[in-house]
């Protein structure tokens, strides 16, 4: 690197903190620079603050931040500004499934032709967990044509309508063009929006069959409708994967979100987890009057009755609270693990989730919640 | 003119505002680089009150636009003021006893009097000012596009009077309590602030700033109590308006000492959910007064 010129070191700590994932882009660089030369940055202090206050744009950025700012600038930390645990450093996951072995590529080329239009009626229905490589793959197309027609609610806004209250503006304007008379009455009402909907994905080691299918699921809904529809995974922590399944090629989108998630395949701690979204994004607003889905075998680690409270506290919050456990649909099926049983009172709807069939019954839910 | 982050500090102390240098810095730099501050933070953390701060400390008016969902730009920007044009209207026909010249007539319909300038128009008309989106994720999210547009350009256009614009940029505050996700495109144009809860000593400054008859003593046990509560998790993590509510009540009360007892009395200025009370009362006041 070239010392001489403090620019270059700059524009170097930028590019490592979108390596980091910051959302360090070339107009936040540019008012990184500008802010840079409004301040004394002899001083580490203002150094710190001129690189947070515009190369950052969510709370999840200053602890990735704050690392890489020690990591370049200092060989220790600043201040304390760690909120909570710090971070464990972003792990790249391998895929979800197995990697297919290379007689496995050839299998599929031979054993394509044999999966046809016909047999997707059959694997609508088969259980996601007991499928070949082959089928998953043939799922995974079938899972990109899924659509969400997302739940409605009623708006504040009022928009032109045949019927509801007057709309003295329209009428004037109107009276206006005709030279001051009454000429018809005009009228507004409230209209209809797309309603909030979260999911919360478990993606602890009970439930890893079915975490890449869950992952393209959430992928096809939030595609469908990105700006009211919110991802997280839960299983020791809670991660936020909205941004990342906005992606329109589902191999990118997953690609990114597996990067995001920490706590692949580990343990289940829902009760916490779910307080943890309930704090941060829940009750803030985000699970108010929304549809909010739950998917979990309900195998819970943690402390049962914390989960029985949280999910009371979000049944509060929400529109509607509705489970998926991929273990439902099997026969003789009952909800007595540890975490279900506690959530039943608090459910509107406990539904199977364990085939492409179900999963649309559930977006059918979804659409009528 | 402001030329440094300690300049702008003391400004705003001597306000009442009592900034941390990351607060300092955040509003030095948008005041220099003309950019919106995004604020977010827990509730209570003084995103409203810096706008109302700076706007004393820089001696200029304040312009809130509160948001709120299906606000639209008659609400935002500005809008005709039909009753009125229609009386002027009537009044011009009157006048001219059924030989009204429409050209003029409609001319002076549209003229700036029958305007009604709504925050945004008022802000670019009248800065240097600090200009106050509150709670801008409550709006729609078309509405951003619509402040985004403006925000860029600092200036409007009103189709029958032309281009309306600010001399200086107005100050811009935008807060957000994150109930959705703003979008980004909004985001990078303005700097990015994350307000903490500020410090225990900030704390207590704060609260002897605010309320002067406020003994010394009782500042730092209120300050401590709430910040060991606010480790708790609650579900409502008391900020620095239920710090000030609850000194206030202690000194209605006209107690000096904030024990157990008193504590109890006046627990509802700082808890504001039955599960935080209970909870509390379970672990202890004693508990946590004592550390």
């Amino acid at each position: 690197m070239d010392t001489a010129d403090p620019l270059t070191g700059l524009v170097g700590f930028a590019a490592a903190l979108r390596v980091a994932g910051l959302p360090a882009d070339a107009q936040r660089v540019q008012a990184y620079l500008g802010a840079v030369g409004e301040l004394d940055i002899a001083d580490p202090g203002q150094l710190y603050w001129a690189g947070r206050l515009t190369l950052c744009a969510e709370p999840d950025d200053l602890p990735r931040y704050d690392e890489a700012f020690a990591a370049w600038f200092t060989a220790d930390e600043p201040r304390a500004r760690r909120r909570g645990a710090p971070k464990p450093k972003v792990v790249t996951m391998a895929a979800l499934t197995e990697a297919p072995s290379a007689n496995g590529e050839e299998e599929r080329a031979t054993e394509e032709l044999k999966v046809a239009a016909s047999d997707a009626e059959v694997l609508r229905h088969r259980d996601i967990s007991e499928l070949t490589a082959v089928e998953r793959e043939h799922l995974r197309e079938l899972m990109a044509t899924l659509h969400l027609a997302p739940p409605l609610r009623r708006s504040m806004r009022l928009r032109p309508h045949r019927r509801g209250r007057l709309d003295s503006a329209r009428i004037l304007r109107a009276m206006r063009a005709a030279g001051g008379e009454t000429v018809r009455l005009a009228y507004k009402d409230r209209t209809r929006r797309p309603r909030r909907v979260v999911l919360l994905l478990d993606i602890s080691g009970s439930m890893t069959p079915y975490a890449d299918a869950l992952m393209r699921f959430a992928h096809a809904v939030v595609r469908a409708a990105p700006t009211t529809t919110e991802v997280f995974t839960v299983g020791t922590r809670l991660t936020r994967l909205s941004r990342q399944l906005r992606k329109r090629d589902p191999r990118e989108a997953l690609a990114a979100a597996s990067r995001a998630v920490p706590d692949f395949a580990g343990g289940t701690r829902l009760g916490e987890t779910v307080r943890v979204f309930l704090d941060r994004w829940g009750q803030r607003g985000l699970a108010r009057r929304a549809v909010v889905v739950v998917f979990s075998d309900g195998w819970e680690r943690g402390d049962a009755a914390l989960l029985g409270e949280q999910l009371a506290r979000l049944r509060r919050l929400a529109h509607k609270v509705l489970w998926v456990n991929p273990h439902a649909g099997r026969d003789g099926y009952a909800p007595v693990q540890s975490g279900i049983a506690v959530a039943m009172p608090h459910l509107d709807r406990l539904l199977a989730g364990h085939s492409l069939a179900t999963l649309e019954e559930l977006l059918v839910e979804v659409r009528r919640a | 003119m402001v030329t440094s982050p300690d300049e702008l500090s003391a400004a705003l102390e001597s306000v009442g505002y009592l900034p941390d240098e990351g607060i300092a810095t955040a509003a030095f730099l948008a005041q220099r680089l003309g950019r919106p501050l995004f604020c977010e933070g827990d509730p209570g953390t003084g995103k409203t009150s810096l706008a109302v701060a700076l706007s004393q400390a820089l001696s200029v008016p304040l312009i809130k636009l509160q948001c709120h969902e299906g606000i639209d730009f008659t609400q935002a920007l500005y809008d005709w003021d039909f009753p009125r044009q229609l009386l002027h209207l009537r009044a011009l026909e009157a006048a001219s006893g059924g030989a009204l010249d429409s050209e003029l007539a409609e001319k002076s319909l549209y003229s700036r009097r029958f305007l009604l300038a709504r925050p945004l128009l008022r802000a670019l008309e009248e800065s240097p000012c600090v200009l106050l989106v509150d709670e801008v994720d409550r709006a729609d999210d078309e509405f951003e596009a619509f402040l985004l547009e403006i925000l860029g350009e600092n200036a409007v256009t009103v189709p029958e009077l032309g281009e309306v614009r600010a001399s200086v940029p107005p100050l811009v505050i935008l807060t957000s309590n994150r109930t959705r996700e703003v979008h980004d495109a909004l985001k990078r144009r303005c700097l990015y602030h994350w307000l903490e809860h500020p410090s225990l000593g900030r704390e207590v400054a704060i609260l002897r700033r605010r309320l002067p008859e406020l003994p010394e003593r009782l500042a730092t046990q209120v300050a401590s109590a709430v910040r060991r509560l606010r480790e708790m998790e609650l579900l409502k993590p008391p900020g620095v308006a239920e710090s000030l509510d609850w000194a206030s009540a202690l000194t209605a009360l006209g107690r000096s000492e904030l024990d157990a007892a008193s504590a109890a009395a006046t627990l509802g200025a700082v808890l504001k959910y039955r599960e935080d009370t209970q909870r509390v009362v379970a672990v202890g006041l004693e508990a946590i007064l004592a550390g």
